[in-house]
């Protein structure tokens, strides 16, 4: 589609020093298509903890950012262990990560809302066993 | 004054070309068109790894030199305290400033007394803004400009407190006039400077209008003949004339800073790549819980300049020894039981203005703009080979992109599609051949006819290609 940029990025697992890579390429590219500096936090923020999230639950995954001159979607989307309950993982300090994962600072129990928090939309789709996709969108309207 | 003022340079007579700065840029600022290499100012924020890098030495720092004084009637020093690290077997900084005064300033103001006072403002000032921690310090203008460009969510969480060698230009330029009665034209302060970024900072500021640093002079240049008016000194009995301790002198490395701030959290990052790293990971807020950040452009810190003459780990060794023996903090914002009064002097270090964003990267003026070549620049990205080998004259395939959709390049300054454009053309050729042939039948002059043509458009289409090509290679093929 002409209308839309699609970026695609390849998350390798358990390897912590990767993650953000996929971030920093998004941010630089939306700053120089001049988006406002705050949806580029936001988006930021949200696919960081995305990056993070698939690095310790799943076996890694692949990123999807569709970008148009109206918004930003990611769709992370993994092959991992599956999120038994959402609402629980939505809110904010619950945790399943792993000891030695939370020995490295992550895991918190912070990484699900905080996407939330950041995006103007979230879909989590989940099945036990199968993997989990999350879809975020943040708007380039009102975000400013 | 240009917003874009810079103090790195080409020097085009030694430019030979080659690809080395292009890579080593931080912000692929540098091209290299027509066999030369050219930095764009917006992208440039003077760091100055070309300098480094470049065998021929072809980039130049420019910076102010010591015959600028004769115009100023009384002069002042304004010594980095990086200036005390260049020296072997030196335990008294005194031999230092006396050796200045020695080589004819008229006084000496110690640039690490007034870092001891910006060290105390930034105590007082991070005890009373927690809310927008962490505060990144100002103190390398390489580093402000970097963030100006580069990180606009970083841009609030600037330290807006004046660098020292601002502070101490004013407190010096001051007392000189009131001792001297002159009037401030006729005062000039002279920092000696480990950077040329210190020279952009002086002649274009950032955070206040106009800089009281007039000039700004490479410690290379003061260096041998400090030298020989320090062994002078050294021979006779001199003044104890320092005011600047411990935590003053640590400014010289990387980690002084944020050692003088006294904070219980905090980040110290030399190395412009390592400077960068962290600046991403704190806009995706991967680094929490800090109060303060000290970052360096220079590896090792203000000793790493590319004005000093002394390998910065030594010196930096150096600065350890000489730290020893020193008080922690000899120069304070004057003792006051009035807070108003103290608060007055703490206003004096602040900013006057703040740092706006300039989106210099951006490849359009509006989003709409942005977007449609953003998109043509990801399509193009693709058709290139990955290989970043800089032969087009850009550091990378995808700088190559972006500099076609702005119009600035084209994509046959890609030697690979170059390639597979000539394998095209050749094979063209041989169809048009032998079509020809199978046309005109024995008509042998409309044959040749019909290939002149084609050899016509050829040759038409290969000049074209060597115009655009980025990295010359004059004298090899052009001419011939």
């Amino acid at each position: 589609m002409d209308d839309t940029i699609v970026l695609e990025y390849t998350v390798d697992a358990e390897d912590f020093t990767r993650a953000g890579e996929a971030s920093s390429d998004v941010k630089k590219k939306l700053k120089q298509m001049g988006v406002s500096p705050n949806v580029i936090r936001k988006v930021a923020i949200a696919m960081y903890e995305g990056e993070i999230n698939m690095v310790i639950h799943a076996q890694g995954g692949e990123i999807k950012v569709y970008i148009t001159p109206e918004n930003i979607k990611m769709v992370l989307k993994d092959v991992g262990p599956g999120i038994p309950d959402v609402e629980k993982a939505m809110q904010a300090g619950w945790s399943t990560a792993p000891e030695e994962v939370r020995n490295l600072g992550f895991g918190a129990g912070m990484g699900l809302p905080n996407m939330k928090k950041n995006t103007d939309s979230m879909e989590v789709e989940t099945e036990i066993g199968k993997g989990t996709t999350i879809t975020m969108v943040v708007n380039m309207l009102g975000n400013e | 004054m240009n917003k874009f003022y810079h103090s790195v340079r080409l020097d085009e007579d030694k430019c030979k070309g080659c690809i080395n700065c292009i890579k080593r840029c931080p912000t692929e600022a540098i091209r290299v068109r027509n066999g030369k290499a050219s930095i764009n100012s917006k992208f440039c924020i003077d760091c100055g790894e070309c300098i480094r890098i470049c065998e021929n030495h072809a980039k130049i720092a420019f910076v102010d030199t010591l015959r600028e004084m004769d115009r100023f009637e009384y002069t002042i020093a304004l010594p980095a305290p990086t200036l005390y690290s260049q020296f072997n077997n030196l335990d008294d900084k005194n031999i230092v400033l006396n050796g200045l005064l020695r080589m004819g300033f008229n006084e000496v103001f110690e640039v690490s007394a007034a870092a001891e006072l910006v060290s105390e403002g930034t105590r007082m000032f991070l005890s009373e803004h927690k809310d927008g921690m962490p505060w990144i310090s100002t103190a390398c203008p390489t580093v402000v400009r970097l963030i100006r460009v580069r990180f606009p969510n970083i841009i609030e969480h600037l330290l807006p407190i004046k660098p020292p060698v601002e502070v101490a230009a004013e407190l010096a330029a001051k007392r000189a006039m009131e001792k001297t009665g002159l009037p401030r034209e006729k005062i000039g302060t002279v920092f000696i400077s480990p950077c040329p970024s210190k020279n952009t900072y002086s002649k274009s500021p950032l955070g206040t209008d106009k800089s009281e640093v007039d000039l700004c002079v490479a410690i290379k240049e003061v260096y041998p003949k400090l030298l020989s008016a320090m062994k002078s000194v050294a021979e006779t009995d001199y003044p104890d004339i320092s005011t600047a301790g411990r935590i003053g002198l640590s400014w010289g490395f990387s980690g002084g800073e944020a050692g003088g701030a006294l904070c219980d959290n905090y980040l110290a990052a030399d190395g412009i790549e390592n400077v960068i790293k962290v600046l991403e990971d704190l806009e995706d807020q991967k680094i929490e819980n800090l109060e303060f950040v000290e970052l360096d452009a220079c590896s090792g810190g203000c000793v790493g300049g590319v004005l000093t003459v002394e390998n910065p780990y030594l010196s930096v060794a150096r600065l350890h020894h000489m730290r020893k023996y020193l008080p922690v903090q000899v120069s304070h914002l004057e003792d006051s039981e009035d807070t108003d009064e103290r608060s007055e002097q703490f206003e004096l270090l602040k900013f006057d203005n703040g740092i706006k964003y300039e989106p210099v990267f951006n490849l359009g003026d509006s989003i709409i703009e942005g977007f449609v070549r953003l998109n043509q620049a990801e399509r193009l990205e693709k058709k290139f080979p990955g290989l970043d080998c800089g032969s087009c004259g850009a550091p990378t395939c995808k700088a190559l992109a972006m500099d076609i959709v702005r119009g600035e390049a084209t994509e046959d300054q890609c030697i690979y599609l170059m390639r597979k454009h000539i394998a095209e053309m050749a094979s063209e050729l041989q169809s048009a051949s032998r079509e020809a042939k199978k046309a005109s039948g024995d008509n042998t002059r409309g044959n040749y006819e019909y290939v002149d043509r084609y050899i016509d458009k050829i040759a038409g289409d290969l000049s074209r290609m060597s115009d655009t090509n980025g990295v010359g290679y004059k004298g090899i093929s052009n001419e011939g």
